[in-house]
């Protein structure tokens, strides 16, 4: 049995304490990353939701881009939420010019495609394989509108997946550290433990 | 597939917005020139408006709602969220401001208020709303309405820290002292704070208000950001202190990271250095119109 699980929350900008609080609720122990050096002490990641802009401009001032995407290509695994899954995307819609993202997933990704925030919502979803709803909270969220073959589809809204997998990493078009279920945090956290244990 | 139910402008959907602000800057922008610097510096969200604070007591006059032609040119500016101001109790205001699609619409005590003795009634909206407020009470009352952020009101157009300090500290000093209260002092505390009991309780249970709370009126400098962030705010409005500086890319820029490093002093310094000169300012014996007065 392996040391509590340290999981990594990207903390520049967004979400990142109702992630951390989540992850702490569940058995794991959130770290705040904001600068190279804590990545030392993280077996895995989350980048939450938030302006993506703000915070694709923060991971190049803080010199965390190339560390990070070191870490993700030697098999880190990672979880993105909403502005989070777009800095996983391998192709980002709608984004600016000078947006880089990480290329860790087949997916194409569409900013704020859902609308803006009067066009935000919450819903009820199926998780593949599991019977009781997820609800879920979308913020002017991101749309998949491609995947590759490697990628799983966990669960859809309207005709497009919102939560998928590929190997190691995780991406979620909603909020899922802004309920009370965190079946999704445990999935990430299993995912994290079959990594590690592999 | 089947369709499932969608709601939109609940109160989670629209604290969900606010909690994916945290940790940034959200700067006022008073031309789509303008809004482009902000989010070519990193700013989290712009706050569209025919005049910075300091303008606005500079001229005096009636302040109202911006022209609507003004808020649509800078949403098509840019990617991030938009927000503009409507007079506290000014409800028709509001309507326009959520019929344009704004993200969020913030009740300002820099706009001549409109009703003297009620604010909006923002449980009828989809868009949420952020309301200042100087201490516990006034917060709490602001919630109740339906606010989904709470800043810390400060005195806008100043350029001056002091009075955002000011109400940081009373704010979060009397969530503190909340937290260590036992059951049969909450109900004094509501009575002393004027505010719901309910809300009171919610507090001396979770430690923390029900929405986010971000600082506002007076932020100058990065070390004035991180000071905001260190006292507890969890995100920073600047109005004036950008555009009406020598320079406004670069110290918005600066603002951005000492907001996201506020705990780091070697980062800091290092962004606070060369900026030009911040927004003179002015100290509040020179004040002629409290702004933070404005509201009840």
């Amino acid at each position: 049995m392996s040391a509590r699980a340290r999981i990594g929350v990207l903390a520049l900008q967004g979400a990142f304490s109702a992630h951390a609080a989540v992850v702490r609720r569940i058995g794991g122990d959130p770290r705040e990353v904001r600068l190279p050096r804590h990545l030392d002490e993280c077996d895995a990641l989350i980048m939450p939701g938030g302006e993506s802009t703000t915070m694709s401009k923060l991971l190049e001032s803080s010199k965390l881009f190339d560390p990070i995407a070191e870490c993700l290509s030697a098999g880190m695994p990672v979880f993105g939420t909403c502005a989070g899954m777009i800095l996983l995307a391998s192709n980002v819609l709608d984004g600016r010019d000078d947006q880089r993202s990480f290329v860790a997933i087949d997916i194409d990704v569409r900013r704020n495609a859902y609308g803006r925030q009067v066009d935000s919502f919450e819903t009820d979803l199926t998780l593949s394989g599991d019977a009781e709803p997820l609800h879920a909270v979308f913020i002017r969220a991101p749309r998949i509108e491609r995947m590759g073959a490697d990628v799983t589809v966990l669960a859809e809204y309207d005709g497009a997946p919102v939560l998928v997998r590929s190997k190691s990493v995780m991406a979620a078009s909603f909020h899922p550290e802004l309920t009370d279920d965190d079946r999704v945090h445990r999935m990430f956290l299993e995912l994290v433990d079959t990594v590690e244990h592999r | 597939m089947a369709q499932h139910d969608h709601t939109t402008g609940s109160m989670r959907v629209q604290r969900g917005l606010a909690e994916m602000l945290k940790g940034g800057v959200i700067m006022d922008v008073v031309t789509p020139g303008q809004a482009k610097i902000a989010e070519d510096a990193g700013a989290v969200a712009v706050m569209a408006l025919e005049r910075v604070p300091a303008d606005i007591r500079r001229d005096g006059g009636v302040a109202r709602m911006s022209d609507p032609e003004m808020i649509e040119g800078i949403k098509a500016a840019v990617s991030i969220p938009v927000m503009a101001k409507a007079r506290i109790g000014h409800f028709v205001e509001a309507q326009v401001l959520e019929a344009l699609g704004v993200d969020f619409i913030d009740e300002s005590e820099v706009l001549t208020p409109a009703d003297e003795a009620h604010h909006i009634d923002k449980l009828k909206f989809t868009v949420p709303f952020v309301c200042g407020a100087t201490n516990l009470g006034e917060a709490l009352r602001r919630i109740s309405e339906g606010a989904a952020l709470i800043r810390s009101k400060g005195e806008a157009g100043t350029g001056n820290i002091v009075e955002a300090v000011r109400h940081l500290r009373s704010i979060i000093g009397d969530i503190r002292k909340i937290t260590q209260a036992d059951s049969a002092e909450l109900f004094e505390w509501a009575k002393r704070l004027n505010a719901p009991l309910p809300l009171v309780q919610e507090i001396a249970k979770t430690g923390w208000l029900q929405v986010p709370l971000f600082c506002a009126g007076g932020i100058a400098t990065p070390a004035d950001a991180a000071l905001a962030m260190q006292l507890g705010a969890e995100s920073v409005f600047v109005g004036s202190g950008i555009f009406k500086s020598d320079d406004p890319a670069p110290r918005a820029k600066a603002i951005v990271e000492a907001t996201t490093h506020f705990r780091d002093a070697h980062i800091i310094a290092k962004v606070s250095r060369k900026l030009g000169a911040p927004m003179t300012g002015i100290s509040m014996d020179e004040v002629n119109q409290r702004y933070a007065d404005r509201g009840w």
